[in-house]
């Protein structure tokens, strides 16, 4: 086993630096409070989205209905949370336990949680477009005072981004739960074989992605103050991508928090860093594939070396 | 309290498991007591598995009784087992599958006293074992693994371990990890725990073992103290007693070239029946895999296919679940007859039809679902669909599980007319009577041909001998 | 076998019922309009749908979601390559045509070669032919020619000229998936691809066939659709997506792969266009609309799962 090979959060860290330290030296100005500020607006609310999707991949599922999901939030919470904030919070709560059915769903029947997702994917969205047919509403005061808080030494983008990583890490890395948790992902049958319910640890996982895609809702309208019904639908590529560029897999319940939270800072830095290199904006998306399947390329290179030595 | 210090941990009485009309196990009556150290041996099918997982309550008897002295259930009752196919979580480290299976450690700063507890067990029974309890268990060597599944089992996980269950153990450790095994396995039988010691190495189960229980067919058939046993006694209490299968074919000298040689050794001459056979799981279904593998192709195809394949693990190697009976024989032979890539029905018809009376498939309609077919009929398709291939090598994976002894038997005649036409049957068996049908047999222990045996020298005796390891684990 | 436990009866059956509904309300009129419309619209959606539906059969965790890139980089290069010129029209469908087979041959080199799951490995991909797509098209809306559009709009024998195509298309992937060595394969590959392996079917060589055949599906359907509505735009296969999964589930093929059923995509295609207009008659918004579809699709996979349960 390489050093890489043992170290999965070292190539996500190393790909932020390298990108971070490009930005700079294309635009000098970036390093400052200011800039930073810029340069990580909207990394909270995707990274929030990428720890949602990193619960699901964690115990070998996938999520394609997360970017409806987390717009379907943002358009609760620009409504009834603004308006009448105790059942925007009750509608919340019960969008939370509806990902948790979900997962019991997919499990207890064995359905494949592609084509599930896909089809709430339909369903979130519509929800959204029934309450708020065009884009509008307003967020909550407090939500707005929250996100645009201008914390000392860094800005809040990058606080948050650490708070985020630090609580994530303690829910998954340490706690005994996260650990049964990914545990479902590397062997589902010895956990059941040890006493466990896999059907409440999988509703459980989902329930953890419903309540962090609620946040990721929540934490974009704090920033936009305004949402429409497909605000967050390009959320599911990114969370996807996010996750894998930290270092995660689609099987085998090897995911990292720390490292989701970083791939979805890359992705957002990729996205100014691609305008400063003046790349015309009809490359972005097609370079964001193109970084997907460079990083997974070297993952590839890496993980043969790893298995030669 | 002395009552429940020698009280029987678990207690079998007349405890029996069918599947479907399998007796995998037929009525068994044992005790296991504080301080036992059992050996239980037997060959394939004997019902070793099914009845470990009878007492490790991974499956509840058909009928019979299971008593544990504490509680009801296995796991409060202390008992434990370590399976010989992994089961650890790859992707947690060692100190966090323990917590997997301890559930009563909780709350912050749980991983502290699970790393105490994982290494101590591991110090306790491997000392120097030079495993760090926060590393990742993929990034472990496998005898790593299976040290740290053997220290959980051993581990006390808030209940202490009254009886542990070790399957096949050693599989993947080298002679001096064995030995820190065995003799852990004395110190905790001395303390009082109980141990079901399962091995295909004689000379561990004669050192670890006090008490030594034969298992065959699905029934005790010797239990005795280890003392009373010798190794050769116990070779001849697992076989077959009425192993007559004297073959009086005598040796085939009209066979052809060698036309398969593989770097493990194993090679067939043209129109050879080649055996294969030892324990199951020691690398037979592997090589034999391998070989069909590297002599067929994922991405080119000709009209004649050079080997064919009869799959044994039939859900996993071999029936294609939502087709007929028809379409599953012709699988392999469509590209014969195939005019411009469409599939010549009528010719695929006749070859059915033909081969459904040849090897008697017992169905009013070719065109029925493969599924509504018996476990033995399903295999006869598979037959069928390898003989119906122009294939000159046929590669057999234990194929007559589940098959009735008449079809057998019309399928060893069937076999041996095929091999007389000059085809090449390699044919892994876990029936020795079966294997000793062959013209030549390889026996494989622990991923190697442990001995190569033609003619007179294939008996049940000497494949069994080879199968186990008679000498001493040094 | 009566004609009621064929698994594609069904999505025929939900698309009368969805058809008798709205001509209830309208009391019959514009019965042949709306016959015509579900048989235009559907034959996009029928036709990505059998491409899509090759790909699924080859088992779970197979599926192509780089369909409407596909759909809009074919659509964008053959309108291009065209540039409203009469008599282009071969050229540009020679264009798509080998646009679908070089994105099938770049899917499929990702998933075989970076040991990708296809899900990702399309994705990410998509995203590249997407960019492909907005860069050569530049925002330019270029018209089909005149000619192409014509037949693209057209009828023939008062069927419209593409939901021929369709036909035609489903017709051919009948008999290659029933009577042709190569849909053996596949069909084996997708019940059990170790199995298939085993039995000596080229299992890589069917899987690379089959992703660039959905992708060259794809691309004709972006060509015709593109030629149909006037010129291509770049969210013009944005709904094919979930369209193409939708038609295959709906249409009684097993999403666990293995099965697949020819005639239920053509009519789950129609059902999803009549559908959408029955609750559009009927008044109900867009919201209404998406909610019912997810709706349909999930009670459909788990109607699906409870009859594999049983058998």
């Amino acid at each position: 086993m390489s050093f890489l090979a043992r170290h999965r959060i070292i190539l996500p860290v190393v790909s932020l630096a390298v990108l971070l330290a490009a930005t700079f030296y294309m635009q000098p100005r970036a390093m400052s409070y200011f800039g930073l500020n810029l340069l990580f607006n909207l990394a909270v609310p995707i990274a929030l989205a990428t720890i949602a999707q990193m619960m699901i991949i964690m115990v070998n599922d996938i999520d394609l209905s997360l970017g409806a999901f987390v717009s379907l939030v943002a358009c609760v919470t620009a409504t009834f949370l603004h308006d009448t904030p105790m059942l925007g919070l009750l509608i919340l709560m019960a969008l939370i336990l509806a990902y948790a059915a979900l997962g019991a769903l997919i499990h207890t029947l064995d359905l494949p949680a592609i084509v599930v997702t896909l089809g709430m994917s339909f369903v979130w969205g519509g929800l959204a477009l029934f309450i708020l047919p065009s884009p509008g509403g307003a967020s909550p005061d407090w939500l707005r005072s929250l996100m645009t808080v201008k914390p000392p030494f860094a800005p809040m983008a990058v606080v948050a981004s650490i708070i985020i990583a630090v609580v994530t890490h303690l829910l998954i890395m340490r706690s005994g739960i996260g650990t049964v948790l990914r545990g479902v992902g590397g062997n589902a049958r010895s956990v059941e074989r040890a006493g466990w319910s896999v059907i409440r640890l999988k509703a459980l996982a989902y329930g953890l992605a419903g309540l962090f895609g609620v946040l990721a809702g929540m934490a974009l309208v704090g920033l936009t103050t305004a949402a429409d019904a497909n605000i967050a639908l390009r959320y599911t590529l990114l969370s996807i991508a996010g996750v894998i560029l930290g270092g995660g897999e689609f099987i085998g319940g090897k995911v990292s928090p720390t490292g989701a939270v970083i791939g979805a800072l890359t992705l957002t830095l990729a996205a100014s860093f691609l305008s400063f290199m003046r790349l015309s904006p009809d490359w972005q998306i097609g370079a964001q594939g193109a970084i997907l399947i460079l990083v997974l390329t070297a993952r590839l290179i890496f993980r043969q070396k790893g298995a030669e030595a | 309290m002395t009552d429940h210090k020698s009280a029987p941990v678990v207690t079998l009485l007349d405890a029996a498991k069918h599947f479907g009309p399998v007796r995998a196990l037929d009525g068994v009556s044992l005790a296991v007591k504080p301080g036992d150290c059992i050996g239980l041996v037997g060959h394939n099918g004997a019902g070793k598995s099914t009845l470990v997982n009878l007492i490790n309550g991974g499956l509840s008897p058909s009928s019979g009784e299971i008593r544990f002295s504490d509680g009801t259930a296995a796991l409060e009752a202390g008992v434990r087992s370590v399976f010989q196919e992994l089961s650890l979580c790859p992707n947690l480290t060692v100190a966090e599958n323990l917590r997997i299976s301890h559930k009563a450690l909780k709350g912050p700063g749980w991983r502290r006293p699970a790393r105490v507890e994982i290494l101590q067990s591991l110090d306790r029974i491997f000392p120097a074992h030079g495993i760090d309890p926060n590393a990742e268990v993929d990034t472990l060597s496998i005898a790593e693994r299976q040290m740290v599944e053997i220290a959980i089992g051993f581990a006390p996980r808030g209940t202490a371990a009254r009886l542990v269950i070790l399957d096949e153990p050693t599989s993947s450790l080298d002679a001096g990890i064995a030995d820190q095994l065995l003799a852990h396995i004395k110190r905790f039988c001395a303390d009082g725990g109980a141990v079901v010691f399962i091995s295909h190495m004689m000379g561990e189960v004669f050192e670890v073992a006090n008490r030594i229980i034969v298992l065959k067919d699905g029934r005790i058939v010797a239990e005795r103290a280890t003392a009373d046993f010798t190794r050769q006694g116990l070779v001849d209490a697992m076989g077959h007693v009425t192993a007559e299968t004297a073959d009086a074919e005598g040796i085939r000298q009209d066979l052809g070239p060698e036309i398969v040689r593989t770097d493990q050794g194993l090679s067939a001459r043209k129109g050879e029946i080649v055996g294969l056979s030892g324990l199951a799981g020691h690398g037979q279904a592997a090589a034999l895999a391998r070989l069909y593998l590297s002599r067929s192709s994922s991405w080119r195809y000709g009209r004649t296919p050079d080997v064919a394949f009869v799959a044994g693990d039939r859900p996993r190697d071999g029936v294609l679940p939502l087709w007929s009976i028809l379409r599953n024989i012709s699988i392999s032979a469509l590209r014969q007859g195939a005019r411009r890539g469409l599939v010549d029905r009528h010719a695929e018809a006749d070859v059915a039809a033909q081969w459904k009376d040849r090897i008697g498939i017992r169905t009013d309609d070719v065109r029925n679902q493969i599924l509504s077919l018996s476990g033995g009929n399903q295999q006869k398709v598979l037959f069928a669909r390898a003989l119906a291939s122009p294939a000159s090598v046929v590669i057999m994976d234990d194929p007559m599980r589940g098959v009735d002894v008449g079809t057998k038997q019309d399928v060893y005649a069937m076999i041996r007319a095929e091999a007389a036409r000059g085809r090449t049957f390699l044919w892994y068996s876990t029936e020795t009577e079966e294997v000793c049908q062959c013209d030549r047999v390889f026996v494989f222990r622990n991923h190697e041909i442990s001995a190569e045996l033609t003619g007179a020298d294939i008996t049940e005796e000497n494949i069994l001998a080879a199968s186990f390891e008679l000498q001493e684990a040094s | 076998m009566t004609v009621l436990t064929k698994p594609w009866i069904w999505s025929c059956v939900a698309a009368a019922v969805a058809y008798a509904l709205i001509l209830g309300l309208t009391s019959g009129r514009g019965a042949g309009e709306l016959a015509y419309a579900a048989l235009s619209f559907g034959a996009f959606a029928a036709i990505v749908g059998l491409g899509q539906m090759l790909v699924i059969t080859l088992g779970p965790g197979n599926v192509d979601l780089s369909v409407p890139a596909t759909m809009t980089l074919a659509a964008t290069l053959a309108l291009k390559a065209m540039g409203t010129d009469p008599g282009t029209a071969m050229l540009g469908l020679v264009i798509a045509l080998f646009v679908g087979f070089g994105v099938g041959i770049a899917n499929y080199a990702l998933i075989y070669f970076l040991r990708l799951p296809p899900i990702i490995a399309t994705l990410a991909a998509s995203l590249v032919y997407q960019s492909l797509a907005i860069w050569s098209n530049r925002g330019l809306r270029i018209k089909p020619p005149s000619g192409l559009a014509d037949f693209a709009t057209g009828r023939f024998l008062g069927l419209p000229n593409v939901a021929w195509v369709g036909l035609f298309l489903a017709i051919v992937v009948w008999v290659v998936l029933e009577r042709s060595v190569w849909g053996r394969w596949l069909l084996a590959t997708g019940q059990n691809m170790r199995a298939a392996r085993l039995a000596g079917v080229p299992v890589e060589l069917v899987r690379a066939l089959t992703y660039i055949s959905v992708a060259v599906f794809s691309a004709l359907t972006g060509y015709l659709l593109a030629s149909f509505s006037g010129g291509a735009a770049l969210n013009m296969g944005a709904e094919y997506l979930l369209m193409s999964i939708a038609v295959v589930v709906v249409g009684g093929s097993s999403i666990a792969g293995g099965n697949s059923n020819v005639p239920g995509v053509w009519g789950a295609a129609l059902f999803m266009f009549l559908v959408v207009s029955m609750l559009n008659s009927y008044g109900a918004g867009a919201g209404v609309r998406n909610v019912l579809t997810g709706t349909i699709i999930i009670g459909i996979v788990i109607a699906a799962s409870t009859r594999r349960v049983r058998a």
